[in-house]
């Protein structure tokens, strides 16, 4: 009976087989830094970019230890005086727009922007002829 | 009747769009983020020994001679261990192959390289993950191409299996 039930708590420990690393994690991964205003710039840009290997998530929203290494590459780059932008340049030369949550207009960005522009000056084309032409018309029959 | 053609453009459209939606749906989804620094110089880094068994390693050991191969792997990795012979069979072809362990264990290297072989000349700890943030990786296992000036100049994503091989000498023979 005894062996029964060890047998039993031994099958509910059992471990999956290793999927990620028993690492701790990098030392600004989940520890602020002490300046609250540089806190907050590292905050606002970890809340966009993209966590890796798990894509719909930012790192700041992210427990994946590689989105922890990404906020320690933020928080320690913040740190030491970069630029929030020139951190998110940084990312973005190694992974593509991709990991920016942040849109920017670039050759392949660019219809995004341009399409509702060009809608609205359709719209309001249209609209400009046809009352346009409605005032004509009760001009006309004034 | 041409305004009543002109009526049916709405519906086209969406049709259209629905249509595009629903291809795509049924379209494997790509789930790699390839690294935007094929092309570029290899970032000069220097790392730790992985386990005492080989030495640590850093840019100065890519560059030069010939073309090598970068491994980025560990331990805790499953697909790993389904390229590791793959990794050795390119290794006796004469191939030099760096290792990077990402956030792994001296201890967990060491029993990794005993069960499935060793086909690195030297493996770098990176414990934070540095050196695959500047090289654009995004996960285990990935292998790089580094020709002799030290330019990154191919990126394989995932395990190499048995028919990747020879794309990979190819890589190699043509960063010569």
């Amino acid at each position: 009976m005894i062996r029964a039930i060890v047998l039993i708590f031994a099958a509910l420990l059992a471990v999956p087989a290793l999927a990620q690393d028993t690492m701790p994690p990098a030392p600004y991964a989940y520890n602020q830094l002490e300046d609250p205003r540089l806190e907050a710039e590292a905050a606002a840009l970890m809340g966009t970019l993209r966590c890796l290997k798990c894509q719909s998530q930012s790192i700041a929203d992210s427990d994946a230890p590689m989105a922890g290494d990404m906020r320690h590459q933020v928080r320690t780059r913040i740190l030491a005086g970069e630029s929030p932008e020139h951190i998110r340049a940084w990312l973005i030369a190694r992974y593509g727009d991709y990991v920016s949550y942040n849109p920017t207009i670039s050759a392949s960005t660019w219809p995004l922007f341009a399409v509702p522009v060009l809608l609205i000056l359709i719209v309001a084309a249209v609209l400009l002829r046809r009352l346009g032409k409605h005032r004509g018309d009760e001009s006309g029959a004034a | 009747m041409r305004g009543r053609l002109f009526l049916w453009v709405p519906l086209a459209l969406f049709a259209f769009i629905a249509g595009v939606a629903g291809y795509m749906l049924t379209q494997e989804k790509d789930e790699f983020v390839e690294s935007a620094m094929i092309g570029q110089p290899l970032p000069d880094f220097a790392l730790k020994p992985a386990f005492v068994g080989l030495p640590g390693a850093a840019r100065s050991d890519l560059v030069g001679g010939k073309p090598r191969l970068l491994n980025i792997w560990a331990s805790w990795c499953l697909p790993c261990i389904a390229e590791a012979p793959q990794l050795e069979a390119l290794q006796a072809q004469g191939v030099e192959i760096v290792g990077i362990a990402i956030r792994d264990r001296p201890e967990d290297v060491a029993s990794f390289l005993t069960r499935y072989g060793n086909p690195y000349s030297r493996i770098g700890a990176d414990d934070i993950s540095e050196v695959q943030l500047a090289i654009g990786s995004s996960g285990v296992p990935e292998t790089f191409v580094i020709d002799a000036a030290g330019v990154i100049r191919y990126q394989h994503i995932g395990d190499i299996r048995p028919e990747h091989v020879p794309g990979l000498l190819a890589e190699l023979e043509k960063a010569k």
